[in-house]
């Protein structure tokens, strides 16, 4: 159970080696989520149309492990963009990885660009 | 730089670290903690979670690297073997040696094991650790794997016995608790309250045997029978000992501190032991003479402990409470202060109601001017506030019997209100936190919510159980100040449903986006508020979940319910249960082509799980081609109408139960509301389909319909109330209109309509009053918004088909490939299948 938690660490921006072309904005749905399948990985991606921007996660849900979080629902919570789980509505900061309900886990995150109309996601 | 070794690393122990760092933010002290289980601390009062779940880490107190943030040293696994006080040094059982300046002994207890003859043999356990757990797990799959009809007993009937009795039971083997005195519960409950339990706890399955001395394990190698006397015998193919505590005081003893005689580490209200420099807290340590075995007073020792060592002068307090709240298998039991009598000083007062299994009894002080203890089984909800009235010595009613049984007649309230405490009162015991220090950020640093007063102060994050008490003490101090409290949606809404829903009416606002710039704050909103407007819009312009995607809840975004391993289920709607052969022959053979698990629902109509989010529309497909339509099981929606055979068939049959639930579903099929909704049709008062049981119920009666509403199964059963009597078809069709339309317009999100029954004021009279005489001139209202749903109502499944964009198709599992997830695994599960379960 742990082996799939570990395919999975954050990647700061200033670390990112390849930036992976995923799919066209217009696939992504406005203010919701989407999965993109990384090589042998499932990256979610949430379009923040609201605000203008874009962030990228785990889409595994580090709770029951189940390959959920881009069909969650976006949002914030003082402030800070949030991904709930459609699964328990554990959430998750979309900025940092953190648990926002308290519990001990938490979610990697990558960094996301656009450019001319498509979505990269930042690799090692 | 000082040195502080901690031996072991349980509740307390780690309690110890917690308050340690908080007060000195890791500078001044180097601190290793030695723990002799494999992981770090975890909740031993939870424990018994761990059988459903086996989830070690939701038990944990903190992760490893809480500890590294710390800068404490974390060495588990690691026994410590022996103290050298004139070296101020320990050793461990791998030799390695270690200096302190001061040492905290947090040993805790193992299980006490009664020297029974034979108690050695194989498939006995104890009841302590993950460890003890994994292997009577393990072994109970043995005996199920060889034999059908298991048994297990539990040795002793105090709290974890009986929570570990109720988890074998779910495991699947016949279950008795067998205790030595004659009752439950010894130290907290009396012969009258142990009788209402017991009662409770056969009801869920648990054989109950008192006053039972085992006199010998009976068995070969493994034991088979416990005997109580020559001719008794109790056959069992497991034993769990949960029989109480011993102090771990083997090191201690080792080193020359002082022990008791019965056990435990003797320390004085310093919490220091013979040697000024040697601590001991928790269940290791022997105070006034006592283990306190429960984990508030340890948490105070570690709390004592560290202040100590800070050279501050806190000692324990001269009295420890002992009282208890918990819940066995969803039966509340509570015990509070003298709550035996023990002190012999007071006159009890009990009530006992047996139809309801719950009895409660207050101890009252010889001139009725206090309350020194009490019992609570069944219904503890007074609890938190008996509690503070006996912490406190506050000033009880002139009829004590109004603390258990109310203020009947007269407008006072026996106990008045949460601020009446003193500021002093501690209401979350777990962390210490007093009502002065929750009032104080109310009124002094301006908080408002639960969530801001239990980040500062940490209340209501230990067990939980002050929540109700410390929701309370903010409200009253709002309200104190004038500022009115009211339930709004969250931080992005300052409005109740019911004002939203006048919001979005009256100003005709048609998108979330827009309610949020006109009438909330930020830009993102939240999963919360999402929802709430999702239905709105639905109950207000017969949106359906294909409008809005966004913001639906995860099973209306894909109108089907996502299950445990991210899968969905796939209900069609079988209006009133009736399904011809046909029909069932198509249901069959889209179950078999998309290799579905297929079962029978609670609301008597089909399911089908397992289907992969990219088949939802395949086989609503197929569903919709055969002449079928979304059940809307996914939906906070109207669900089934049950109904009975009804007098086309059944002999004693007053009325067409079938049809008219069939005209019934199909009038409400697609409506949305704050929670979802069911109806029940009977035929006659024998209440074959249970309507009663329902959100609103329909029942034949000679001489037209009565029809009750509010009803409800699940967690708090409710029967449905009589709203009007002996109706005809079109009445009850009339009054089930008004009654859902002024329901969708005035419940909170997520309230069903047994607990809306409940809290609206004047209860079903007020209802009646409403939609029977119009007291509000709202019924004509409530008719026409009715008919305008009804006659908007579109299958939203057909919808969501017509519609699919193959450029942005929803249903697909990822944006960039045709794939399915590969990750979804499934087992065989008799001739079926499930979900894999993680391992």
């Amino acid at each position: 159970m742990n082996s799939i938690l570990e395919q999975y660490k954050t990647v700061p921006e200033s670390e990112v080696k390849t930036w992976f072309k995923a799919a066209p904005v217009s696939k992504f749905p406005e203010n919701g989520g989407a999965c993109v399948k990384v090589n042998d990985k499932q990256i979610a991606v949430f379009n923040f149309t609201a605000e203008g921007k874009w962030y990228a996660s785990q889409n595994v849900c580090p709770h029951k492990m189940e390959m959920v979080l881009s069909r969650g629902m976006i949002g914030e919570d003082c402030g800070t963009p949030k991904i709930a789980c459609p699964l328990h509505k554990k959430t998750f900061s979309l900025e940092t990885g953190e648990n926002l309900n308290g519990e001990d886990y938490s979610i990697a995150i990558f960094p996301v660009k656009i450019e001319e109309g498509f979505v990269y996601i930042g690799t090692h | 730089m000082k040195t502080i070794l901690v031996i072991g690393n349980g509740m307390v122990g780690y309690k110890f670290c917690e308050k340690l760092m908080t007060k000195t933010n890791g500078v001044n002290y180097k601190v290793i903690v030695f723990g002799e289980e494999p992981r770090p601390a975890y909740d031993r009062v939870h424990l018994s979670e761990y059988f459903s779940d086996q989830d070690a880490e939701r038990l944990s107190m903190a992760p490893r690297s809480w500890y590294e943030e710390n800068n404490i040293e974390l060495i588990t696994n690691e026994r410590v073997t022996d103290i050298h006080r004139a070296s101020k040094t320990i050793t461990t059982i791998s030799d390695k040696e270690y200096t302190y300046d001061y040492l905290v002994l947090a040993t805790g207890s193992s299980a006490f094991v009664p020297p029974i003859p034979g108690i050695e043999k194989k498939g006995v356990f104890v009841y302590r650790t993950i460890e003890d757990l994994d292997a009577t797990m393990s072994y109970v799959e043995e005996i199920k794997k060889n034999k059908s009809d298991g048994k297990a007993a539990i040795l002793g009937g105090g709290l974890l016995g009986l929570e570990a009795g109720k988890a074998i039971i779910d495991m699947g083997l016949e279950t008795s608790v067998v205790e030595f005195a004659p009752r439950l519960m010894p130290r907290q409950l009396d012969n009258d309250a142990s009788k209402v339990l017991q009662r409770k706890l056969e009801g869920i399955g648990l054989d109950v045997l008192l006053s039972k001395g085992t006199q010998n394990i009976e068995g070969g190698d493994a034991i088979t029978g416990m005997r109580f006397s020559e001719d008794e015998v109790l056959p069992v193919d497991m034993l769990l000992v949960s029989a109480g505590i011993r102090p771990r005081d083997e090191l201690a003893k080792t080193c020359g501190l002082d022990v008791g005689t019965r056990g435990g580490i003797v320390v004085s209200n310093d919490m220091r032991t013979s040697d000024e420099n040697v601590f001991a807290i928790g269940e290791c340590a022997l105070l006034n003479h006592m283990i306190y075995g429960l984990v508030a007073p340890g948490y105070d020792m570690a709390g004592v402990a560290v202040d100590q060592i800070l050279g501050g002068d806190s000692l324990m307090p001269t009295s420890i409470d002992m009282s208890t709240k918990l819940k066995l298998s969803g039966i509340d039991v509570a015990s509070f202060g003298d709550a035996l009598n023990e002190a012999k000083e007071s006159e009890s007062i009990v009530y006992e109601n047996k139809f309801q299994g719950i009895y409660k009894k207050i101890n009252v002080s010889k001139d009725g001017k206090k309350l020194l203890g009490g019992i609570l089984v069944g219904d503890a909800s007074d609890y938190n506030m008996l509690h503070q009235i006996f912490l406190n010595g506050m000033k009880i009613p002139e009829n004590p019997e109004d603390l258990i049984l109310g203020a009947r007649g007269g407008e006072s309230a026996s106990f008045g209100s949460a601020l009446d405490l003193p500021d002093s009162a501690v209401v979350c015991s777990c962390e210490a936190v007093t009502k002065g220090a929750i009032c104080c950020k109310v009124n002094d640093e301006g908080m408002t919510t639960l969530k801001e007063v239990a980040g500062a102060t940490k209340a209501t994050t230990g067990c939980g159980g002050c929540k109700p008490m410390v929701t309370d003490l903010i409200n009253e101090s709002l309200k104190a100040q004038g500022v009115t409290v009211k339930e709004t949606i969250c931080e992005h809404f300052d409005y109740s449903r019911q004002e939203l829903y006048d919001i979005v009416k009256l100003k005709g606002i048609k998108t979330y986006a827009k309610l949020l710039s006109t009438h909330g704050k930020g830009k993102l909103g939240c999963e919360t508020c999402k929802p709430v407007a999702a239905s709105l819009f639905a109950s207000i312009y017969a949106d359906t979940g294909n409008d809005h995607n966004v913001i639906q809840d995860s099973n209306d975004k894909f109108l089907a319910n996502i299950q445990r391993n991210g899968t969905y289920s796939v209900v069609p709607r079988v209006a009133g249960g009736e399904i011809t052969p046909e029909q069932l022959i198509v249901l069959g053979q889209i179950g078999k082509k998309y290799d579905l698990y297929t079962k029978i629902t609670g609301g008597a109509r089909i399911d089908f799980f397992g289907a992969e989010l990219h088949e939802l529309p395949l086989i609503w497909k197929d569903l919709i081609d055969a002449g079928f339509e979304s059940g809307h099981a996914y939906g906070k929606s109207l669900r089934t109408v049950k109904s009975c055979v009804g007098s086309t068939w059944c002999r004693y049959g007053m009325d067409e139960s079938v049809s008219f639930a069939i005209e019934i579903e199909n009038r409400y099929k697609g409506l949305r509301s704050p929670h979802k909704i069911k109806g029940g049709v009977s035929g006659c008062i024998r209440e074959c389909a249970e309507a009663r049981g329902k959100d609103f119920g329909i029942i034949a009666v000679e001489g037209g319909w009565n029809l009750y509403i509010g009803g409800n199964g699940g967690a708090t059963p409710r029967h449905a109330e009589l709203l009007a009597e002996k109706i005809t078809n079109e009445e009850v069709i009339r009054y089930v209109d008004r009654f859902l339309m002024y329901y969708i317009k005035t419940a909170g999100p997520l309230v069903r309509t047994a607990a809306w029954l409940d809290k609206i004021e004047g209860g079903i009279e007020h209802v009646k009053d409403v939609v029977i005489n119009d007291s509000l001139g709202l019924c004509d209202q409530l008719d026409k918004d009715m008919a305008g749903l009804v006659n908007a109502y579109k299958c939203e499944w057909k919808e969501a088909i017509e519609n699919i964009n193959e450029q942005n198709n929803r249903f697909a599992h990822f944006v960039n490939s045709e794939e399915s997830d590969d990750t979804i695994e499934f087992v065989a599960l008799r001739d079926q299948k499930m979900p894999k379960l993680w391992a």
